[in-house]
């Protein structure tokens, strides 16, 4: 938590509302994302009970299991479900455009589009997870078949849950953590996994205070995936524990219990769109679109099901993968984004100045060949935490570097004295602007767009012993007892 | 030791409300709870206290949950035991062929002192081995003997004695709900403490309890057990030391003023007025833990503690949200070790203001 965010929340709770802790928008929010409110029944691991999806906000579509302990009704659930959600992915499979790659010597194509799904909480994104853990390897024949859409669904949740972990992607999205980005609400994080509550905070009902309206939300039902035992004990039970449970009756009770979601993932949804999207949003869906591209390639050209646990070089790689992601994800919401930067410039890491000098002609020829590196000299009265050595970018100019070469105190605060190089042309004289001028103002940092080159990591056959050697059979893509799974719970 | 007299007093003419293990894991989770502790050590119903002055929590299980904690540790131990032994013949080398069980009767409070007695016997003999099923152990807390029911006490493996706690709640892939499992641990580490202090009164050593307990739980989507050894020693200590700061209960009891009172026969406006008298600890995360939350939270309101810990950390430690705000403004007169924290508000709140009129 940063001083900036907790002093928002302060002032959050001073003024009754919550507050912005961003200036624009930081994901992507799609035009047609599909909503899921799942509901799982208490007590299970992942025992679907309903969930309202679909993409029109309107209509909503009602799924029930009447029995969540039956595995028929499971997996015709699961079947039920694969339909809407195959049926969505098709519709983002469509048009490509091509992309150069290997700097232009090739190109590769994408998918213009790419699907989005919204659930209310991190509890969705653990359900979403789980019901694709407990599909994706399903078998189509033998002693338990499903339908073939429901392995397919499996991997596609899988897919969805994998990209959820992955910073700054907007593959799948939860209205509890889109919002938390944005907003501060003057009461804990605790509290604010409760969707309704969240919202309280954010649009208060007139003549209410956030505190007022977040006590009356909580009231509300739970957003799911789990129930309210409440609800379990005095309504769900009566209904359920009949054997043969009136269909109409439960879908009726479970309608009303989770309409009031679904109208809160739409409500975020709404909020969300009308901040202006940060520069570098797009960016990151571009990646999001190349990860559905190729996913979709994946399937087609038959590959398995993503295994159950990653091996030693596979965990690693993706542990790389999800760290530089963290890391870009960070530095580009803090260039789009000044009320992010202020964090930086809080602890440090940035900070604003004015050019009182430069020399933009400077060449250095020193070196073999003579090259462009003008100075400047930026007084700041901010506190400044690098040293001499060091490189900074400016968000303005974030194809330059800035070097510094001393830092000098002075009564107003810092001078600083840096050279430039990158970013202004070929020749050795800087294209016009791509200096900063005498009585510019700049904000350098030590954070850094530059490209992070990927790790090597060995094959697979030669992962070393300090992580468990190579694996001895190829990794375990199937249950150890396909269908025999469920038996019990059935 | 506080007289049970002095804690009657305080409960009223109810019987007192027993802790169990859950409750004593609890205590472990904010320990500079005074009024926790107060009321817990004078066994009032904390549930029916939130109610009477109208600040009424849920803490519901929902049925179906409990029926398949049921239908779960009911399979396990059918047929004297057959699904669990085998696997912890598999998981913790329980060695012997025959393996002797006893079920110690049904958890009711008419059986506890048989309970009690039969589990002491059991033990006294500690030979071969054995499953003891529904045994009673106690345990001080905070001057007050508490029953405790774990769910099995495995005997012998290894010439040592395991705690087994069943859990209903999914391991899949090997993995389990983080909350969840250190919970667990939490209520076996207080088994393994009440299991400890019975050998060493019975004369054995008290290390023959191991601190490796077994946890049974469901394996993926089925019904299927399987079971995890889990090492609970750094759950052991912070008991230990949580149950010796305990015992200064009984002092802090002793000190409360006679008007202080929690019979639920009192009007709502007295019993608040007593819970004034005990200071309470608030943080966001009681309102999973503690029956007496929403009332907590409603006190502490405007207090930088209702943000959360990480909140008031990042705030300097504070304690009140107008300070921080007089702070952020500059219109506040910080004390010495305020001074930095609040030099940090002001740069922060300018920055803020300035990233937000841009």
């Amino acid at each position: 938590m940063s001083t900036l965010t907790a002093l928002a929340r302060a002032q959050a709770f001073a003024c009754g509302r919550a507050l912005p802790i961003a200036t624009v928008r930081h994901l992507h929010v799609h035009d047609r994302p599909l909503v899921l409110v799942p509901l799982a029944m208490a007590g299970e691991a992942n025992a679907p009970l309903a969930a309202l999806v679909g993409t029109d906000r309107a209509a909503p579509e009602l799924l029930v299991v009447a029995q969540p302990r039956n595995r028929d009704q499971r997996f015709a659930f699961a079947a039920a479900l694969a339909e809407r959600v195959l049926a969505y992915l098709d519709s983002c499979i469509g048009e490509t455009e091509a992309v150069a790659v290997d700097r232009g010597r090739d190109v590769r194509h994408r998918y213009v589009d790419a699907p989005q799904l919204w659930v209310p909480n991190t509890g969705g994104v653990e359900f979403v997870r789980l019901l694709g853990r407990s599909t994706r390897f399903r078998s189509v024949d033998g002693e338990y078949p499903v339908p073939p859409s429901v392995p397919l669904l499996g991997r596609w949740l899988t897919f969805f849950a994998n990209s959820a972990e992955m910073p700054g992607s907007s593959l799948l999205l939860n209205a509890v953590q889109a919002l938390g980005l944005h907003w501060a609400t003057g009461q804990s994080s605790v509290e604010d996994a409760h969707l309704a509550a969240l919202l309280a905070w954010i649009e208060p009902p007139a003549g209410r205070t956030g505190v007022e309206a977040a006590r009356d939300a909580e009231l509300q039902p739970p957003a799911g995936p789990a129930t309210d035992p409440d609800f379990d004990n005095a309504v769900l039970a009566p209904l359920m524990s009949v054997p043969e449970p009136d269909v109409a009756a439960l879908t009726a009770v479970l309608r009303e219990q989770m309409t009031p979601a679904w109208e809160q993932v739409w409500r975020s949804l709404d909020l969300l769109r009308a901040l202006p999207a940060g520069d570098r949003v797009a960016g990151r869906w571009d990646g999001d679109r190349d990860t559905f591209s190729a996913y979709v390639q994946y399937l087609a050209d038959g590959g398995a099901p993503q295994p159950r646990r990653d091996g030693a070089v596979a965990a690693a790689a993706r542990l790389h993968r999800l760290e530089n992601a963290a890391g870009r994800y960070a530095v580009q919401r803090a260039f789009d984004d000044p009320l992010v930067m202020a964090d930086y410039r809080l602890t440090g890491q940035a900070f604003t100045g004015r050019v009182t000098l430069a020399d933009p002609d400077r060449v250095d020829d020193t070196g073999k060949r003579p090259v462009l590196r003008p100075r400047i000299m930026v007084a700041t009265a901010e506190p400044v935490r690098v040293e001499p050595g060091a490189t900074l970018t400016s968000p303005a100019r974030p194809a330059q570097k800035a070097r510094v070469v001393s830092l000098t105190p002075t009564p107003a605060g810092t001078d600083v004295l840096l050279e430039l190089s990158g970013g202004m042309g070929r020749k050795l004289v800087a294209e016009p602007g791509s200096v900063p001028g005498v009585g510019e103002d700049l904000l350098l940092t030590t954070l850094s767009e530059a490209y992070r080159p990927g790790a090597t990591f060995p094959d697979p056959a030669d992962t070393p012993w300090t992580h468990g050697g190579p694996p001895e059979t190829a990794p375990d893509l199937s249950p150890s007892d396909p269908g025999g799974e469920d038996a019990a719970g059935a | 030791m506080t007289g049970g007299a002095e804690l009657a007093r305080l409960r009223g003419a109810v019987p007192a409300k027993r802790h169990n293990a859950r409750t004593i894991a609890a205590l472990t989770g904010n320990p500079g709870c005074t009024r926790r502790a107060v009321l817990d050590a004078a066994g009032v119903d904390k549930p029916r206290l939130a109610q009477r002055i109208g600040f009424p929590s849920s803490f519901g299980q929902s049925r179906f949950a409990l029926a398949r904690g049921n239908g779960f540790e009911a399979m396990l131990k059918a047929d004297g035991c057959a699904l669990l032994l085998a696997l912890l013949r598999d998981t913790v080398g329980l060695e012997a062929p025959d393996v002797g069980y006893d079920d110690l009767g049904s958890d009711a409070d008419d059986t506890l002192a048989a309970r009690q007695a039969r589990t002491r016997e059991l033990l006294a003999g500690a030979a071969g081995a054995a499953l003891i099923d529904h045994p009673l152990l106690t345990l001080d807390v905070a001057g007050q003997q508490v029953f405790l029911e774990p769910d099995l006490i495995a005997l012998q493996v290894r010439g040592r004695l395991h705690v087994v706690e069943i859990k209903s709640f999914a391991v899949v892939d090997g993995q389990a709900d983080g909350a969840k499992v250190s919970g667990a641990a939490v209520q076996a580490a207080v088994y393994v403490l009440a299991l400890r202090r019975l050998l060493a009164e019975l004369g054995h050593d008290e290390t023959l309890v191991s601190h490796d307990v077994v946890l049974v739980c469901p394996e993926n989507f089925s019904l299927r057990p399987t079971a995890v050894v889990l090492d609970v020693r750094k759950q052991l200590a912070t008991l230990r030391r949580q149950l010796t700061r305990l015992a200064s209960v009984s002092g802090l009891i002793a000190a409360l003023p006679p008007s202080v009172r929690f019979d639920l026969a009192l009007p709502p406006a007295e019993l608040i007025a007593a819970l004034d008298q005990v200071a309470a600890r608030y943080a966001p995360e009681c309102l999973s833990t503690c029956e007496l939350s929403v009332f907590c939270r409603h006190e502490s309101a405007g207090t930088t503690a209702t943000l959360g810990r990480p909140v008031r950390d990042a705030l300097g430690g504070i304690e009140t949200i107008d300070e921080v705000l007089a702070f952020a403004a500059g219109t506040g007169e910080p004390a010495a070790e305020q001074a930095e924290a609040a030099a940090l508000l002001r740069t922060a709140a300018r920055l803020r203001a300035e990233a937000l009129t841009r």
